[in-house]
């Protein structure tokens, strides 16, 4: 399709005009116990038309990609953003859409076709025999993810860019059962192993092996001890600072929540507009980065949807709250500084203020310092219970597995873990953060947001981060 | 639309092989969305979608898909036959499903519900300047959504309907919120305008200054649309017979363990309202009302053909992920008008919000109160309360502790646009518990 040629055809009275196409194959493969629970292919493709009249924006998005239909998708765009452009929140000028020009490859070692799917299948099934380490093993299940996408970004004022993706996202999980007892434990959170990436992640005796002990870790939890209550030192694994980081930072930063805009779905945000370089948001060790180019990160990419051109930021340094999560436009309406990340999450929907990869940078700490400092605490891994207000103040989280500290060292596993705090004073409790040997990788294609709504891909990394005197507690 | 997929399926379906068994689905939608905050227009578009699914089984062994659609016919079936043989070349290679469901209904149903809808560029003028000064947030969808089945048995079903909805929250100065949803088939600018003023009275309520309340347990009315996020519960890890075979499920212990609820509470599958159509993406057609929860026993619970195979059970032609499609919970013996005095002192709470499972094999549910909520004593309304996390057991506040439900449901739309436009609706009362627990 000559995407060029289409946008020089269309003949309509707009300040600007902008096309997104957008194809992607999601293919999806799951086993269960030893047996194919899904084998499923989801091929999306379309483009946005988006026009600028009188400092309006308006889309329209369509699956019909022949040029008739581009000219009159262009021509309903112009009607909509003018019969608009009466009630505008904010007008904007063509400077919300940066002249772009450039591409991305996400990098990748083996091709999506490396494995046939007969040979994944075998694989997966292999998994789930892994993960049945006992009789106690009542239900295994292996996922493999694998997403390749293409988008393309034209406008009537030069922007043309090219970015190409391979996501792989691949989970095991095992739940054990003794009596009314059950016990679940999946691969560090559902689908939390998350990269751009190939298919050289199901290297085999590498997935055996963490089955083994998923698989164990279940089985072992079945007689563990209850998580025990009370205020006490937190050491979150990184598997589960990916949830931390995402609900208390990713999301009270981003700007057009701040705005507004999302009031009336996922919320508000305890951050204001003039708190941005005056907001003490965490301890002096909290440095949180906006970073689109960390290798094999979920969420990497060169440009945003709006296209402007991606850099690392820092969004708090030592505690201090620098930068939001806003792309130009949020910018524009706020007047603070942001970053590139006006995305969408398909072809279908208008791009919005979305994390990327937002990452918690390693501090000095190792793993044995952390824990040695420990008189009596927990450590929880791998999320499996979230909620936060829409505020992004009080949150609860829970975990699979977790095991005591006392007197300096990991001793008994507890099963249950859960913890709740609000987001300002917990922060401001981070009393030590490790090193670059504790820093880990992580993602999401599941962050759900705006309306219309959009599930969107997330990448975090964080090293061990332990808490002060949080309160903990166990099951029902 | 319909003449579109009928055209593709004809063609689709006679270029089958020997042995081959193929389920169609269709869907899409012609939507626009008027994004609003601050009652001014935020983003605003239209989206035109179509797509269609394939369920290909073959010598035993089963594989999905699905594609974009442009709409022309000669176009998409160039894409569909393209997809058939990508789904034949896979299917030969994947592992034998001993669970795979043959689809064989061969009953057909037409459902068409033309609606009057403003054109997409009334919209701003017919919505916003009634919101006058008021601080308004929200989302108006409106347009025509689709569905269709069919299968290589000779089965068809198609479901069309034209609705909107204007979901929105409004807000006071002081960061007080109430929350509404304005939706139906047939616009009317007067109703609309009466809907939207009754709204803005509502809010008054919530200038008074909020009270702080300590975590504790307490007396609380929960009314429909923060039941219906409760009910919305019972989809995931609920009332899934495979989910509760596979120890996944916060309802396992009624089943296993001879655990009960209220006998004050009842929930049932029930398409009675016609909201959403009752043939699934196999085109079985479920019964009109399925009991599921009877006076707070389990009586049945949701199974696809395929849990039905596996496990050896009767299927309901349930969704292949046995999430409930159109729940209604039963009603009690509370009058609206004297939920407050019955209340007496404690919290009256409008709204939930982001609800999950903080254990789910034990059955507790932690969330968020969220929009109008109160700190009611003696009967009368004394001032809003502070947004409170709440942590508590369905064992507890659908069990013991639920003390009476209201005589009268509400209809709460579901607005959810993620994969598209939602058509279905938790129809539900309100709920008074003796306790209920406050954490945070």
């Amino acid at each position: 399709m000559d995407l060029q040629a289409i946008l020089s055809g269309i003949d309509v009275n707009a300040d600007w005009i902008g096309l997104r196409y957008v194809k992607e194959n999601t293919g999806f493969r799951l086993v269960r116990d030893g047996k194919p629970e899904a084998n499923t292919r989801e091929s999306k493709q379309g483009i946005m038309v988006e026009v600028l009249v009188n400092g309006q924006f308006a889309y329209y998005a369509t699956s019909r990609l022949d040029v008739i239909s581009m000219q009159k998708a262009a021509e309903r765009a112009v009607v909509l953003a003018t019969a608009a452009s009466n009630y505008s929140l904010h007008r904007f000028g063509t400077e919300a859409r940066p002249v772009a020009k450039g591409s991305y490859q996400s990098p990748f070692v083996k091709a999506a076709d490396a494995f046939s799917p007969g040979e994944l299948s075998e694989l997966l099934i292999k998994a789930t025999s892994e993960l049945k380490v006992s009789e106690k093993v009542v239900t295994t299940n292996a996922i493999a993810r694998i997403v390749e996408t293409e988008s393309r970004f034209i406008s009537s004022n030069g922007s043309d860019v090219d970015q190409k993706y391979l996501m792989v996202s691949a989970d095991y999980s095992a739940v054990a059962q003794d009596g009314s007892i059950t016990q679940k434990r999946t691969d560090g959170g559902l689908l939390a192993k998350s990269y751009q990436s190939g298919m050289e992640v199901f290297h085999e005796a590498d997935v055996l092996s963490r089955c083994q002990q998923i698989g164990s870790e279940a089985v072992e939890l079945l007689s563990a001890e209850e998580c025990p209550t009370g205020a006490m030192d937190l050491l979150l694994a990184p598997d589960q600072m990916m949830l931390q980081i995402h609900e208390s930072v990713g999301h009270a930063l981003e700007i057009d929540r701040i705005l507004g805009d999302e009031r009336n779905y996922a919320g508000w945000s305890f951050v204001r507009l003039d708190d941005f370089g005056k907001l003490q948001y965490g301890s002096e060790l909290m440095n949180i980065s906006f970073d689109p180019y960390v290798e094999n990160q979920f969420a990497s990419y060169a440009f945003d949807d709006g296209g402007l051109k991606a850099e690392k930021e820092y969004l708090i340094k030592d505690g201090l709250l620098l930068r939001g999560l806003g792309g130009m436009e949020s910018q524009l309406r706020s007047g603070i500084n942001g970053v590139a990340n006006f995305r969408a999450s398909s072809w279908n929907r208008a791009p919005i203020d979305r994390m990327a990869n937002l990452n918690l940078e390693p501090g000095d700490s190792s793993r044995d310092e952390i824990i040695g400092s420990v008189e009596k605490g927990v450590f929880m891994t791998s999320n499996r219970s979230w909620s936060i207000d829409d505020y992004r103040n009080k949150f609860q989280f829970g975990c699979e597995y977790a095991k005591l500290i006392e007197n300096g060292k990991l001793t008994r596993t507890v099963k249950n873990p859960n913890y709740r705090a609000i987001s300002n004073p917990f922060w401001r409790s981070l009393k030590k953060v490790g090193n670059r040997d504790t820093f880990e990788i992580y993602g999401t294609p599941f962050c759900g947001k705006g309306e219309p709504n959009q599930v969107i891909r997330v990448g975090h990394a964080s090293p061990l981060c332990l808490f002060d005197k949080v309160e903990v507690f166990g099951g029902a | 639309m319909q003449k579109l997929f009928k055209q593709i399926n004809k063609v689709i379906m006679a270029e089958l092989r020997d042995g081959e068994h193929l389920g169609l689905g269709y869907g899409g939608e012609q939507s626009t969305f008027t994004r609003i905050n601050a009652a001014k227009v935020r983003q605003i578009g239209n989206v035109d979608e179509l797509y269609l699914g394939f369920n290909l089984i073959n010598n035993g062994k089963r594989c999905t898909g699905s594609i974009t659609l442009s709409g022309d016919v000669d176009e998409d079936i160039i894409r569909a036959r393209s997809e058939l043989d990508r789904l034949r070349a896979e299917v030969i290679q994947l592992p034998d499903d001993p669970y795979l469901v043959i689809p064989d209904s061969i009953e057909t149903s037409v459902s068409e519900k033309v609606g009057h809808l403003p054109a997409a560029y009334e919209i701003p003028k017919n919505i916003i300047p009634s919101m006058g000064q008021s601080d308004l947030t929200g989302i108006w969808a409106s347009g025509s959504v689709f569905m269709g089945s069919a299968n290589s048995a000779g089965g068809f079903h198609w479901f069309a309907s034209d609705s909107f909805s204007l979901d929105y929250s409004l807000i006071t100065p002081n960061e007080k919120m109430v929350k509404a949803t304005f939706a139906g088939t047939e616009w009317n600018q007067t109703a609309y305008e009466s809907f939207l003023a009754d709204s803005v009275n509502k809010l008054e309520l919530m200038s008074l200054a909020p009270k702080k309340i300590e975590p504790g347990n307490y007396r609380t009315f929960i009314a429909s649309a923060g039941l219906a996020d409760v009910i919305s519960m019972f989809s995931w890890g609920g009332v899934s017979e495979a989910a509760i075979r596979q120890s996944g499920s916060s309802l396992g212990k009624m089943r296993n363990e001879g655990q009960t609820l209220s006998p004050l509470f009842s929930l049932s599958e029930d398409f009675s309202s016609g909201l959403v159509p009752r043939f699934n993406g196999n085109g079985e057609v479920a019964p009109e009302k399925t009991i599921l929860i009877d006076k707070g026993e389990l009586i049945e619970t949701l199974v696809s053909t395929r849990s039905a195979k596996e496990y050896g059970v009767t299927s309901n032609f349930a969704s292949e992920g046995e999430g409930m499609r159109s729940p209604v919970v039963g009603t009690g013996n509370l009058g609206d008008a004297d939920v407050l005095k019955a209340l007496g002192t404690g919290v009256y709470l409008s709204n939930l919000h982001y609800l999950n499972w903080s254990d789910m094999i034990g059955g507790r549910i932690t969330g968020m109160t969220r929009y109008a909520c109160f700190w009611v004593e003696d009967g009368k309304i004394v001032a809003p309360i502070e947004n409170m996390r709440f942590d508590d057991s369905i064992y507890n506040f659908l069990g013991d502790n639920l003390e009476a439900v209201t005589d009268s449901v509400l209809v709460n739309p579901d607005v959810g646009t993620y994969e598209g436009r939602e058509l279905s609706a938790i129809i539900c009362p309100g709920i008074l518990l003796k306790s209920f627990a406050l954490t945070l």
